[in-house]
């Protein structure tokens, strides 16, 4: 079939081609997480682009190393395994040690996708598991947030600690927008948090860029629209709720989705298509569970943030969810909970 | 036993091919829970050494009287007599790491590869075969202790039998002391031993064996 004749096109069935391939669906979110990318890069100066360049750095070398050499051609072709670096980078505090950026790196494709067998098979996130390693490894370095720099080009001293030594420096950790609310009852004003002109991990602070790169992945079909609008939708409600309960203990609405890493978790992580579940029933569910656990989290839990682990929690869940969505086989008589 | 057995061959093997944790996946329990020291670990081999060897070469001297239908609960009585033993000598010699040890020290009872080695070896071999049974196998337990403990304490404390390594400014990674370090760390090992046997087979032109397929 490689003849192409333009009068006579022979070849087997699928005759219409969609445009839609790994590498073509990971090029969209690159496209779609420039932009917050960018404005971290902006806002927080340089050093939370070495982080991005050392967690890809680490990600990459990970999934190299561990890849038969007969398939990293193809494997590190599909641009997933810098995507994963990336996105860990975004959750991460720019003033983080490099080498625990590498490190983390480094986990998140080992430990969240190699050894599950590779891309498509991995049962949690990457990126989260990568992160989830770092924050229960290294809780300080992973929770001292730097402010916007003097200039662009200033370097963080704590990025440069050696490999396996903490950064000589006392950084001068600044309250998220979260550690506000949760430990001084203080919202920060919603305005801010759309622009993203506040502290926090690298990429997840300019909740409208975020926004705009998940409606274009929604537009492009690269993720299930159900899983964002059910985690919002839920989360919304949840936080209103409590809020009405008492107005100046709880988060409103607002606060609760536009603060922390709402917007990147619920666009680019829960929606993942590897790890969350295929059906529509299946995607609302996981969508309202991961709303849910995430208030649960940032306002019972001892963490400010916990968007982490509820998408993590509810990736755990997402076989048994996807089981018991399974929808009717057309033609068949109803069966009882779809599982049989 | 229609086979001749070579000592050397029967010590040797628990230590390497016949690892109980690295390839038999045995005692799991202790090898979690107490390796997040090497000094834990070390005395947790040792008290399991001491077990293993003392009932391997007691069963064995009494493989012939041992009515076959309540054999299992003689052995856990001749096993729980040394546990009770080690229990109260490491209480009188080592308190510290008996208090830090707790609950696991008298729990060695349970470990299934005490008591699989009496029920697979012990009774069916002659007692020095037993004993060098046993010397290997708790070997290669202790070998596995320390392989683990020394890991994790080496990352989680940046130190090795409590003497520092790295200098002040080291960075604990504090899973590794925590539980899930512990499964981390024991994971990538068993990763790298199932990474040999299967080089070793391609090797030799064999299939490989996974970790777990041999399990008695």
């Amino acid at each position: 079939m490689s003849e192409q004749d333009p009068k006579l096109l022979l070849q087997p069935a699928p005759l219409l081609q969609q445009g839609m391939t790994t590498p073509q669906a990971m090029k969209d979110v690159w496209i779609a997480l420039a932009p917050a990318t960018l404005f971290g890069i902006w806002h927080f100066g340089i050093s939370s682009l070495l982080v991005i360049i050392a967690t890809i750095v680490g990600a990459v070398v990970t999934e190299w190393a561990f890849t038969p050499a007969a398939k990293r051609q193809i494997v590190l072709s599909d641009w997933s395994g810098a995507l994963t670096g990336l996105l860990l980078a975004l959750t991460l505090p720019p003033g983080l040690p490099l080498w625990m950026a590498f490190l983390g790196g480094a986990v998140s494709t080992g430990l969240g996708k190699v050894m599950w067998g590779g891309l498509g098979n991995n049962l949690f996130n990457p990126a989260l598991v990568g992160r989830a390693f770092l924050l229960a490894t290294f809780p300080i370095a992973m929770t001292t947030w730097h402010g916007a720099p003097d200039g662009f080009f200033t370097i963080h001293a704590s990025n440069l600690a050696m490999p396996l030594m903490q950064s000589a420096t006392d950084a001068i950790s600044q309250a998220t927008p979260l550690g506000l609310m949760k430990f001084e009852q203080s919202a920060t004003a919603t305005g801010s948090l759309l622009l993203g002109t506040t502290t926090g991990s690298l990429g997840e602070t300019s909740a409208l860029l975020l926004l705009l790169g998940g409606i274009f992945l929604i537009l492009r079909r690269d993720i299930d629209w159900r899983i964002p609008v059910a985690i919002f939708v839920t989360a919304a409600l949840f936080s209103m709720i409590i809020n009405s309960v008492d107005a100046m203990k709880y988060p409103a609405p607002l606060f609760t989705l536009f603060s922390g890493g709402m917007m990147l978790g619920a666009l680019f992580m829960a929606p993942d298509p590897v790890t969350s579940p295929l059906t529509p029933k299946g995607a609302i569910i996981f969508g309202v569970g991961v709303g849910l656990l995430v208030v649960l989290i940032r306002v019972w839990g001892g963490l400010p943030e916990g968007m982490m682990y509820a998408i993590l929690l509810m990736n755990a869940a997402t076989p048994l969810i996807d089981r018991v969505t399974q929808p009717r086989v057309f033609g068949r008589a109803k069966s009882n909970g779809g599982a049989k | 036993m229609a086979k001749k057995l070579d000592s050397y061959e029967e010590m040797i093997k628990g230590l390497w091919r016949e690892n109980p944790v690295f390839v038999q996946v045995l005692g799991m329990c202790p090898m979690l829970a107490v390796t997040n020291s090497a000094v834990n670990a070390v005395v947790m081999g040792v008290a399991t050494f001491f077990v293993l060897v003392s009932s391997s070469f007691l069963v064995s001297s009494f493989r012939g009287v041992i009515p076959k239908q309540v054999r299992i609960s003689i052995y856990v009585v001749i096993i729980a007599t040394f546990v009770t033993v080690a229990d109260y000598t490491l209480l009188a010699l080592v308190p510290a790491i008996h208090k830090e040890l707790g609950a696991f020290i008298p729990l060695i009872v349970a470990n299934c590869m005490i008591l699989g080695r009496q029920e697979a070896y012990a009774s069916k071999n002659s007692v020095k075969f037993a004993v060098l049974d046993a010397i290997g196998t708790a070997g290669g337990f202790m070998f596995a202790l320390l392989a683990l403990g020394g890991v994790r304490e080496i990352l989680g404390e940046g130190k090795i039998f409590g003497v520092p390594l790295f200098g002040d400014n080291f960075e604990p990674w504090v899973i590794m002391i925590l539980p899930p370090g512990g499964f981390i760390t024991l994971g990538l090992i068993l990763l790298f031993f199932n990474w040999v046997t299967a080089r070793r087979a391609a090797r030799n032109q064999l299939q490989p064996q996974p970790v777990g397929s041999d399990i008695r």
